[in-house]
């Protein structure tokens, strides 16, 4: 995929990308917030250690389009839970959430029940991250 | 966009290291300066010992760390048993982070990537049956550091144990934490102000201990080059030293207690050399800018982990291999400790297999393979010697460029350090995606993934966390908490002012079983909170 038709993809999207609890590994956060700007989209980065509450307040402050949160503390499973909910709890639950992080792929299923759009991890082609999540929010 | 690979742009079909340093075809004579030094002579460029290894071999010290401290406890004296030399500790992310496990932005977190170490008791717990005057633990701890380190030294005083026989080392490296790993509690200048607390009391009480390990591990996991690592760990370490000096450290002595970190990935000779280079640029650095000239002050001690990011999820089992080639690399470079990850750390606390396994690699590189018998046996190879010096001017000019834009604490308060380590993740990842860097199984010979072992599944006690809790709630039923109260007022009262040490503080509110969670927010009520620069 050249960069210009990636450009396309995403133009006109707001996405906010967020890291909850207490991790501090926010390099996948910000190559994915980087690689989504490349594609188009308007990005707001929570930067780290934010709360659900305080995602899901932002997600409706910016009016997203889309969550992504990056998780690789193995605290996936509570916290988008926990993102989930705060969103519904403003009345926010239609924004759709994206995983990035370390996440067993035994965990997947639990997590696409929970709502999870996509799960993506760091050996995904960014190109196929970045379609994906274009073919998502189409 | 550093000047290095700007000049790289044209000419992108030579053969390159991973740093940008154009190799030639066959290296000669010509292409280096000759450096005659012997190991354990100034610059320490062939090593620090002029014995290297057969006076002593390196430390065999594998991370790790878990659920409650009853769980670590069993896994290190599982690792001792299997012939290793030293324990490194995990912590969880709320100890590392200041917050108590009953904290709601803990509880997720509690004894998920490390063990849960919320006061004395629980590090009295994690120790049982291990004696703290033969085994030198290391701690990776960084915005929490002094308090760990108080408590260890409150638990030497329980069991007995001379605080002056204490070995091992605490992180203690909070700039890097700003920069890639996170850990942060405090602003950056009252953060320094405890880490010079905690260096000038261990190298009166605790003389045996490294009060810190300067650490660019994290950074180059992050993104940045092998050339960046070292520069920017440098960097750090001035900064540090510059504290210490205006805190009235004497440098000669302080300096013989600096020791620190790196990274080990999978380009062989960028790695060895990238220690050659950074041992002697340091020493040659301390003595031009501090007039250092004792030996040991100038001597350059490093740790090394093999494997983080250079490790795939992908043919999981592909990592035993890469973990050897860069514990080869790591021996020849002349590391002090070796950490070797487990095949599964790319997605999983390593099952004792793994750990097990993992050991094992280094113990058959040092115990097999013979290239620990000689020292230096690198050293005078063309090539060896042509990336030495090669990446020791690259250090310097990336030094050069922090220092034009104001010196690390400026570059890390403005997240300009921050920003360029992003800019290089993204430009790594994009060489993967374009499989201009090749890694097997992620972007060459890779096949699906479906049904593949990848191993046993490490699976965390899910009563871990409770037991943590239940813990801790009795602690604070149990102990006096009129002596809490008194402890956490005088840590506050030092606090007030900038030249009293707070150690002495800090380990009496060990002593009376003050959390980790107390002591931290009594200290943000005076210094307040990092305000991280989130532009990307």
């Amino acid at each position: 995929m050249t960069e210009t038709s990636e450009a396309a993809v995403l133009r006109g999207k707001r996405i906010l990308i967020a890291k909850p609890g207490l991790d501090g590994h926010d390099v996948g956060a910000k190559v994915i917030a980087l690689a989504l700007r490349d594609a188009g989209a308007e990005v707001i980065y929570t930067g780290l250690r934010k709360t659900p509450d305080y995602i899901a307040r932002i997600a409706v402050d910016e009016d997203v389009d889309a969550v992504g949160l990056s998780v690789l503390s193995g605290s996936h499973r509570d916290l988008v839970k926990q993102t989930r909910a705060s969103l519904e709890a403003i009345e926010a639950g239609d924004i759709p959430i994206f995983l990035g992080g370390t996440i067993p792929a035994e965990d997947w299923p639990d997590l696409y029940a929970l709502g999870v759009q996509r799960i993506y991890t760091s050996e995904m082609p960014l190109a196929d991250v970045i379609a994906s999540i274009a073919e998502t929010l189409k | 966009m550093t000047a290095l690979l700007k000049q790289a742009a044209p000419q992108e079909d030579l053969p390159r290291t991973p740093s940008g340093i154009e190799l030639p075809l066959v290296a000669t004579a010509k292409d280096h300066g000759i450096d005659d030094s012997l190991p354990g002579e100034y610059p320490y460029t062939r090593g620090i010992f002029p014995d290297g290894f057969r006076g002593r071999l390196w430390t065999m010290r594998q991370y790790a760390g878990f659920g409650s401290a009853e769980d670590s406890n069993e896994r290190y004296k599982f690792l001792l048993e299997q012939g290793q030399t030293g324990l490194s500790v995990a912590l969880d992310l709320p100890t590392q982070c200041g917050y108590d496990p009953d904290d709601p932005i803990a509880r997720p977190e509690v004894g998920k990537v490390g063990v849960s170490l919320s006061n004395l008791s629980e590090m009295e717990i994690l120790f049982d049956g291990i004696d703290l005057a033969k085994i030198s633990t290391s701690f990776t701890i960084n915005g929490t550091a002094a308090i760990i380190y108080a408590m260890y030294v409150a638990c030497a005083d329980k069991k007995g144990v001379p605080r002056a026989k204490l070995t091992g080392t605490i992180q203690n490296d909070i700039l890097k934490e700003y920069v890639a790993r996170g850990t942060w509690i405090f602003p950056v200048r009252p953060s320094m102000r405890l880490i010079a607390d905690s260096i000038l009391y261990a190298n009166d009480v605790t003389p045996r201990f490294n009060p810190i390990s300067i650490a660019g591990a994290h950074v180059r996991d992050a993104g940045s080059t092998a050339i960046e690592e070292m520069a920017y760990t440098l960097a750090n370490g001035f900064a540090y030293v510059d504290e210490l000096i205006a805190r009235g450290g004497d440098v000669a002595k302080f300096a013989k207690r600096l020791s620190f970190f790196f990274y080990v990935h999978m380009d062989f000779f960028e790695e060895v050399c990238k220690f050659r280079a950074g041992r002697r640029l340091w020493a040659k650095l301390l003595k031009e800018r501090h007039g250092v000239t004792d030996d040991k002050a100038l001597m350059f001690r490093f740790g090394v982990v093999c494997g983080g990011s250079s490790l795939t999820a992908a043919q999981p089992f592909n990592n035993v291999m890469r973990v050897a080639v860069e514990t080869m690399a790591a021996v020849l470079g002349g590391a002090q400790s070796i950490f070797t990850a487990a095949y599964d750390e790319a997605f999983q606390i390593p099952t004792e297999f793994a750990a097990e396994l993992a050991l094992r690699t280094q113990q058959v590189v040092a115990y097999e393979s013979g290239i620990a018998n000689s020292v230096d046996p690198l050293g005078g190879s063309h090539l060896v010697e042509f990336l030495t010096d090669r990446m020791e001017e690259e250090m310097r000019r990336v030094m050069d460029e922090i220092d034009a834009y104001g010196g690390v604490v400026k570059a890390i308060e403005d997240g300009w350090m921050q920003s360029r380590i992003a800019e290089r993740a993204l430009e790594r990842k994009k060489n993967v995606d374009g499989g201009k860097t090749v890694i097997v199984g992620v972007n060459a010979f890779t096949k699906s993934n479906e049904g593949a072992s990848t191993g046993e599944t490490f699976q965390l006690d899910p009563g871990a966390a409770k037991r943590v809790l239940d813990k801790l709630e009795a602690v604070r039923a149990s102990r006096n908490n009129a002596a809490v109260e008194r402890e956490l007022d005088r840590l506050a009262q030092a606090a007030e002012n900038d030249r009293e040490n707070l150690m002495p503080y800090l380990v009496d509110c060990a002593h009376a079983y003050v959390t980790v969670g107390e002591m931290v927010e009594r200290l943000k009520r005076r210094w307040g909170n990092f305000q991280e620069p989130i532009g990307i």
